[in-house]
């Protein structure tokens, strides 16, 4: 089949509706009788919970109830966990700890809910928090990864010896022998801080329980609403089919919103359920600073062992994860970090020790990276060091190691996050590299024009790195395709969509399996009644699972629409051809039957339906990768580094990005802008600063910057297309990509632009005042 | 609490008189009492921008200011551009160049974007640049959304002369 639709730039679907603000979002459902739900969350990070007094709460004009965790009485119980420890790793350690609906014996972090007030409008909700008396214990804080795992810190959770959370060691080859023989080893600590994800929508729920249907139906900002409707099914004792949810659009996910069960989703739903009204909740975007998850958070003891000719012989990365409060989400986060610290390059030897600890703060689960930058970060740091003290240029020394393109698949003998062995389906990552040289004229810029601005006085830098990226990891997705007699399409898919464009690139797919206009097809996301087979958009997913689901799921419908149109126009299937919504015969054009006409006859009114067939034109169809597709890239950019304000102009970026088959270049090239711009901020702007109390000091947009349209730079943008051979697209995952490489590449350029001697950037993010004191020798704050 | 006001306010041409608590902000009033849902709230701080609709004419954070703040005012939001079947120019540009992701900001974009080009579709680089940056956009890296404005600017233009 020639591909007319798929890999072109075509504009988007869903956009009429988000453009004229006909799209619905979770705060614009309102429905008869409604009330509203707000939250009593702790300001401590750390107390014990000694009372909660709901009474002048409850008297207040408009308030309709308030509970607490007493009030829930056996419905009360720790969310289950999100994600399994791995069984396939030996001599793990984990210990889980879930959250809490609402806090009943001590407040673990800053924001956790301690009660629920429902009243006749969020304004009355929200004053009635006012009149809840609440006595709170203040205890003794930890907020830092190393000083939990002291002997005498305080514990997050009692019942454990000690805040560490999961302990495990991976190793491959044998680092401590290789070691001894190297001409050189390099040793760094490396400390990377926390972000957020700031989509632009905070959370929202509304929950609505009709007793007379035995209905419930809940709109959630959920990146994956069917294993919500399972979860909250199960959790309540209803049947899953009386379990509706619906995530409708979702103003951007970024992967907090996948994060389950939020204590909010449990409480709303408990309520409803309790109440028999709808009820909503929207989070404010100072809760959203303290109750929506976060990501980032390590520190790493590195060791990168080297022959004088700058190959590596193997690396030792020992780390701690800050997983906050709760560990929900296993090991996700720290098991990508750990493959992805491997990076395209041939490590024959390593050892990897990774502790995950408990801290009085947030929790963390996967923010778009999700580990993987913090493992680039790692390696590609190391990388720069080792280059610069064996006297190699920078690129070279990343050549001389790639793994060669004869190699695939290549198994990298560790475990990933999927818990399967981490293998690499495919690559090429030399001309990916030489490319980026190229766009970014890295030998003219490093000969000519560096020297001279130099000398000039002029602080100006280049950086490049190379990454890999795990995507579109199983299980499977799912997707049922159906011509209705109008002749348009349906396609119902259960991942949910925060603006991938999901709407476009799955109606492309069934576009050109049907011969149909793009327009024609209608796509379902994120409805559980809709679909309810599958798990939800993470990980960089969308793209191969869901959409090699879609495929073939529309594949089979063509194959059905063929045989019925062979048997009506008398000619063998070979002999048609699917285009402008009929099968026509080849050549002659007046013969041809519309799919409309198709599907009204595969589902008559009068007759039979053969045996052994189905009606209609409709097909479901799942799609589960045996691992991941790897997708890689190599990224340059050109700094200039103001000396007195130490602020960083951006003034050239370049991508070179390979993720298999590109579906649509405009919406590929969209995620990767908009990853690069997180990235950006997660270099330079984005820190959340915790203080010792546990009290985070710029939970607001005014204090944690998100850079704006003055910060970002234009971005290059050029392909390389490896398909991957796990699937019949070929696509590989771009959603995070963009991301993941960033701090490092920042790191490397604004270190190089400030070309100062023993000057080592070792932390992201980094920031104006961080890059002054650094410039001028002056040690870190404790 | 105090009293409730009576407040008289033109939205997108159309006058509507209601008695609201003098507290209730502009954007909740134009989104929960007068169902206009086009118009987001991202941070009801006053920073991220998703909010923005016109005040006579002015691009303002509808959720720095009260409801009754507005009586006797003009007020604009995105369902007063164009329609589903028929998108305003700056709309059509915004598809055509795929200046949205998720969308949730892209009316506060809009609404910040229209005035200029009303005012002015000769924008330097710089004239761009500031037309934007009073907006938050987490999905795009704003790349996009430069692309839109200039397209749109050329579709405005062009569509003055004729």
């Amino acid at each position: 089949m020639m591909a007319k639709l798929i890999g072109k730039r075509i504009t988007r679907n869903e956009d009429p509706r988000l453009l004229t603000g006909q799209a619905l979002f979770v705060d614009d459902v309102e429905l008869p009788g409604m009330l509203h739900a707000a939250f009593l969350r702790s300001e401590y990070a750390h107390a014990k919970l000694k009372g909660i007094d709901l009474s002048a709460a409850l008297e207040r004009p408009g308030v309709v109830a308030a509970f607490t965790a007493e009030d829930m009485g056996d419905d009360w119980a720790p969310g289950p966990p999100l994600v399994i420890p791995p069984p396939t790793i030996e001599d793990v350690e984990f210990y889980t700890r879930t959250q809490v609906p609402l806090v009943k014996d001590k407040v673990r972090h800053a924001g956790e809910p301690l009660a629920i007030v429902i009243a006749d409008s969020r304004y009355i909700a929200e004053d009635a928090l006012d009149d809840i008396v609440v006595d709170l214990e203040p205890l003794d804080v930890v907020t830092n990864i190393e000083r939990a795992l002291e002997p005498d810190s305080p514990l997050v959770h009692d019942d454990l010896e000690s805040n560490l959370a999961a302990h495990l060691v991976q190793e491959k080859g044998d680092y401590a022998a290789i070691r001894e023989s190297a001409d050189k080893v390099i040793k760094r600590r490396i400390v990377i801080e926390r972000g957020i994800a700031g989509a632009m929508e905070n959370r929202g729920i509304v929950a609505s329980w009709d007793n007379k249907q035995q209905q419930l139906t809940v709109w959630d900002t959920t990146q994956s609403p069917i294993p919500i409707r399972n979860g909250l099914a199960s959790m309540f004792g209803l049947s899953e089919h009386q379990v509706r949810v619906i995530a409708p659009f979702v103003g951007g996910g970024f992967g907090p919103k996948i994060m389950m069960f939020y204590p909010e989703e449990v409480l709303l739903t408990w309520s409803t359920l309790k109440m028999g009204k709808p009820i909503k909740w929207i989070e404010d975007r100072r809760e959203n600073f303290y109750a929506t998850t976060q990501e980032r958070g390590q520190i790493h003891d590195v060791e990168l062992a080297l022959t004088n000719d700058g190959r590596i012989l193997g690396m030792r990365d020992d780390f701690l994860h800050d997983t906050g409060a709760y560990d929900p989400y296993g090991l996700t986060i720290p098991l990508n970090t750990q493959c992805h610290a491997l990076g395209p390059y041939d490590i024959p030897n390593f050892s990897s020790d990774l502790k995950v600890v408990f801290t009085n703060k947030t929790l963390t689960t996967p923010v778009r990276g999700a580990g993987r930058p913090q493992g680039v970060f790692v390696i590609e740091r190391m990388l720069d060091i080792a280059a610069k003290e064996l006297g190699i240029d920078r690129a070279e020394i990343r050549k001389r190691n790639y793994l060669p393109r004869d190699v695939f698949p290549y198994d990298n003998l560790i475990i990933d996050q999927a818990f399967s062995s981490f293998v690499i389906d495919s690559g090429d990552y030399l001309p990916a590299m030489e490319k980026a040289l190229k766009l970014i004229d890295y030998e003219k810029f490093t000969q000519e024009e560096q020297p001279k601005l130099r000398e000039e006085g002029r602080r100006v830098g280049i950086g490049v790195v190379s990454f890999i990226e795990t995507t579109g990891v199983g299980p499977y997705e799912g997707a049922r395709v159906t011509i209705e007699s109008s002749g348009k399409v349906n396609t119902a898919t259960g991942v949910g969509t925060q603006g991938q464009g999901h709407f476009t690139t799955f109606a492309q797919i069934v576009a050109e399996q049907l011969g149909v206009d793009v327009r024609d097809v209608h796509l379902v996301t994120g409805d559980t009644a809709q679909f309810h087979w599958g798990t939800g958009t993470f990980a960089s997913r969308g793209a191969v699972v869901a959409a090699n689901a879609v495929n073939a799921a529309a594949s089979i419908v063509r194959g059905k629409v063929l045989k019925l149109a062979s048997e009506l126009l008398d000619t063998p299937e070979e002999e048609l051809e699917l285009e402008d919504g009929v099968v026509r015969v080849a050549d002659i054009p007046t013969q041809f039957i519309s799919l409309g006409d198709l599907a009204q006859r595969s589902n008559p009114l009068r007759g039979a339906v053969e045996p052994g067939t189905e009606p209609g034109l409709e097909a479901t169809a799942y799609f589960g990768p045996k691992y991941g597709a790897t997708a890689f890239g190599t990224h340059a950019m050109i700094v200039e580094v103001d000396p007195e304000t130490m602020m960083v102009e951006i003034k050239r970026y370049i991508v070179v990005e390979d993720c298999g088959t590109v579906l649509n270049p405009l919406i590929v090239e969209g995620q990767l802008h908009g990853g690069v711009a997180l990235g950006i901020g997660n270099s330079f702007y984005e820190k959340l600063v915790f203080d010792d109390n546990g009290q985070l000091l710029n939970a607001s947009f005014a204090d944690y910057l998100i850079p704006t349209a003055a910060e970002i730079p234009t971005i290059e943008i050029a392909h390389q297309v490896t398909p991957s051979p796990l699937n019949p697209l070929g696509s590989k995952g771009v959603g995070e990509a963009g991301a993941i490489p960033v701090p490092a590449l920042f790191a490397q350029a604004v270190e190089n632009a400030l070309g100062v001697d023993g000057l080592e950037i070792l932390e992201s993010p980094l920031s104006p005042q961080r890059l002054f004191e650094l410039f001028h020798g002056e040690e870190k704050d404790a | 609490m105090s009293e409730a006001m009576d407040i008289t306010v033109t939205v997108n041409g159309e006058v509507f008189q209601k008695t609201i608590e003098p507290r209730l902000l502009l954007s909740d009033f134009i989104r929960h009492e007068l169902n206009l849902s086009g118009t987001h709230v991202g941070c009801e701080h006053g920073v991220c921008g998703a909010c923005t609709i016109l005040f006579d004419g002015m691009p303002v954070r509808s959720c720095l200011m009260f409801a009754v703040q507005a009586d006797g005012h003009e007020i604009r939001t995105v369902e007063d551009l164009g329609t589903m079947e028929n998108l305003h120019p700056l709309q059509e540009a915004f598809q055509e160049a795929h200046a949205l992701q998720c969308g949730f900001c892209t009316s506060g974009f809009l609404m910040s974007i229209l005035p200029v080009l009303e005012g002015t579709t000769d924008l330097s680089e710089e004239d761009l640049k500031r037309a934007m940056e009073g907006n938050l956009c987490r999905c795009t890296g704003y790349q996009h959304i430069r692309d839109a404005v200039q397209l749109a600017a050329e579709k405005m233009s062009s569509g003055s002369e004729s």
